[in-house]
């Protein structure tokens, strides 16, 4: 355990976990909505981000545009990466058994990580914005300001994407497919095409969430697989397919990983995350805000 | 034979009769009997020499530094008169069990003599490899004790082990803080926790109480070698009070807690490395300015030595940005072991390339230190490592003094007045 740690370390490191955490929370979102209306896993979801955080890092190269300003043509690119896969490759496979989706999508993850090994390489690779050193501090907590700007921008997206669901015609026929499907079918709803815009708007949170965390890590190829089985602990944890869960998993699993380093040792972190998910699918198997199977 | 079979034989165009068969039988006698027509005939092909370092994966950056020693050596080794050398790449993957399958994938496609593999994990599974083929296994950089303590008959390492790091690295510490005037009183301990990180770890403890060190470690922290954000860790490590870090670390990692100890407003009064990435290039230049101050007592070169000067002129010449350092000379040390044991064995076969690479003497070599000979257990125990400091972009060697050019700044300046 080593020596006691001061209350405001704690302060500190907790609310870099919730930093931390929202960012999560965005890119789990995409997962959870994908599966909450289309009910197919995608099981390239960490490899997507990596290729959002590859287009940040070339625009800041490139012409130096901050990864947060190009969040939103980064979640567009990826909304349309995400609308063709469904229509061309994942359409034909929605009737088929769940084996051959599974192995479908992570046939599409190692493409991706291969074509990033080739393209960029295998090194890490990172952008330093004006703001990459610098921190805020208030009493005796330090924040993080890339976290700051990464967690607000999350929190931004993701509260625009519960107003869309909401309030949005799309939003509510997409609902409407969750919902029931065959009664989404008789009152003509056009399935195939929401499934592909659900499909392009869990891509482009995913895009989002990647242009967001370019600016907090940096990247390499390798951490596409790392990323896709951490946003299966959260949204199993917040519950699958439910928006407001992978957002308070994100939370928690950041916040617990964070923690759980502090307080034991830095090295095992993620074994309290995976541990709290253990927790979880033993005494709520439906996730903490899922609803249960009837 | 008759004397139709003789004809038949003779029609048929073989023409093997008893006399010619006799007359080659003691020539192919007369030929395995003279060692140095052998020779000749060995010597006339390059030795093919499987170099297995990770070129992709975590440590991929440390890797293909490595491959720069191995580009810059071939003109050297030439003009020391040393045979050629065909070079057979090997990608680890950073991955112990990766590093295992292309050791025999070497092996298989006909490597004679294996180098690498920069960490300690892969190491090790090669040396087993190595040793159960019986095929001669150079390494370059891997300092856990273990590998040549196995009684192994084919592994050698020209690299000090983790215990003569860190003897050197306490010894030149308590040099550096004598010639700056300043010693830290605490210190936390951060290392990977990795093969290598671990071995560090164990050593410490073992080799710090003979020192007589001015600092005492308040706590002792392991990281994930992968881990992606080290904001915790650094926390952790600042909650301690200590005055100074004492690191064991890798590339990545040291660029992270360097960030982390920016974000988080603390510039300790040194930072003291006993391992990779503070010194290395990609440092220098991800973090410019912000790089400035580390300490790091690692094997090193002598800038004295003549080869050490060849070395640095090839490498200036092939890549004009990058520094000489540890994986550099260590790899080209590898190589020209090799081929130094090839030129005096005279043979590709592994037990003769063994025997040659056990009663190695190269005094014209690059390290810091006497030279290049092993012990009994295939260690190169005469090894020394050097004290280097981060300065403008640069790095340079402030201790032992007889190797330094310049003296060490302590304590580090603050990074929010750099």
């Amino acid at each position: 355990m080593g020596l006691p740690v001061p209350v405001e370390i704690y302060l500190n490191v907790a609310v870099s976990g919730l930093l931390t955490g929202l960012v999560y929370g965005l890119m789990a979102l995409g997962l959870s909505v994908i599966f909450g209306v289309v009910r197919v896993v995608n099981f390239a979801h960490g490899e997507m981000m990596t290729v959002a955080m590859y287009l940040a890092l070339i625009l800041f190269q490139a012409f130096g545009l901050d990864p947060l300003i190009m969040l939103v043509p980064i979640a567009a690119v990826l909304f349309a990466f995400g609308y063709l896969l469904q229509i061309g490759l994942i359409n034909p496979f929605i009737n088929r058994p769940e084996h051959s989706q599974f192995m479908l999508l992570v046939a599409v993850a190692l493409i991706l990580v291969n074509i990033q090994l080739i393209v960029f390489g295998p090194d890490a690779q990172g952008l330093h914005t004006p703001y990459s050193f610098d921190s805020y501090q208030l009493g005796p907590l330090i924040m993080d300001a890339s976290k700051i700007y990464a967690a607000g921008a999350a929190l931004a997206v993701a509260a625009t994407l519960f107003a869309f669901f909401r309030f949005t015609l799309i939003g509510k026929a997409i609902r409407a497919c969750a919902d029931n499907y065959d009664g989404a079918l008789v009152v003509g709803l056009n399935v195939k095409r929401l499934y592909a815009l659900t499909f392009g708007i869990g891509a482009a949170c995913v895009g989002a969430a990647g242009a967001m965390l370019m600016i907090v890590i940096d990247v390499t190829p390798a951490i596409g697989p790392a990323y896709t089985l951490l946003a299966f602990v959260i949204v199993i944890t917040g519950g699958l397919g439910s928006m407001p869960g992978a957002l308070l998993g994100g939370v928690l699993i950041g916040m617990t990983e964070a923690l759980g380093g502090l307080l034991f040792t830095p090295s095992a972190k993620s074994m309290f995350a995976f541990g709290l998910l253990v927790l979880v699918l033993l005494f709520r198997p439906q996730g903490i805000l899922g609803r249960k199977a009837t | 034979m008759s004397r139709n079979s003789k004809r038949d034989s003779a029609r048929r165009g073989t023409g093997i009769t008893r006399r010619t068969f006799a007359t080659g039988a003691a020539a192919a006698g007369f030929v395995a009997g003279t060692a140095p027509f052998n020779i000749v005939r060995a010597q006339s092909g390059p030795l093919k020499v499987g170099v297995l370092l990770p070129r992709s994966g975590v440590q991929a950056g440390i890797g293909q530094d490595c491959q720069r020693g191995v580009e810059v050596a071939a003109g050297i080794l030439k003009g020391l008169g040393l045979p050629n050398l065909q070079i057979m790449n090997g990608d680890t993957e950073s991955n112990v069990d990766v590093a295992r399958a292309r050791a025999e994938r070497l092996i298989a496609e006909g490597a004679q003599l294996l180098v690498g593999a920069f960490d300690s994990g892969q190491t090790t599974s090669i040396a087993q490899v190595a040793e159960q083929r019986g095929i001669p296994f150079v390494i370059n950089i891997a300092a856990a004790p273990p590998i040549t303590e196995q009684g192994y008959k084919f592994v050698f390492r020209n690299f000090p082990t983790a215990p003569m790091i860190l003897g050197d690295a306490f010894g030149n510490q308590k040099e550096v803080f004598a010639l700056a005037g300043a010693a830290p009183k605490s210190v936390v301990f951060m290392h990977v926790n990795d093969t290598f990180g671990q071995a560090m770890q164990k050593g410490i403890g073992a080799v710090m109480p003979k020192f007589d060190m001015p600092y005492k470690i308040l706590e002792t922290i392991a990281y994930d070698p992968a881990a992606r954000d080290l904001s915790v860790e650094v926390a952790k490590a600042k909650a301690t009070g200590a005055e100074a870090l004492l690191m064991v670390s890798r590339l990545n990692d040291a660029i992270l807690i360097t960030r982390e100890l920016i974000k988080q407003r603390w510039t300790p009064m040194a930072v003291l490395s006993m391992g990779p990435g503070w010194y290395e290039d990609q440092y220098l230049k991800t973090l410019a300015k912000l790089s400035d101050g580390p300490l790091s007592f690692v094997p090193w070169y002598d800038p004295n030595k003549k080869n050490s000067k060849l070395l640095e002129a090839a490498l200036a010449k092939a890549y004009p940005d990058i520094n000489l350092n540890t994986n550099h000379i260590y790899t080209f040390e590898a190589l020209q072991i090799a081929a130094d044991a090839y030129k005096r064995a005279g043979s590709t076969d592994p037990k003769a390339l063994a025997d040659a690479i056990r009663t190695t003497n190269i005094k014209d070599n690059v390290s810091t230190g006497p030279g290049v000979q092993f012990d009994a257990k295939g260690q190169n125990d005469k090894l020394k490592n050097s004290a280097i400091q981060n300065r403008g972009g640069k790095l340079v060697a402030v201790a032992p003094k007889a190797a330094s050019n310049a003296k060490p700044e302590l304590p580090m300046k603050p990074y929010d007045k750099r």
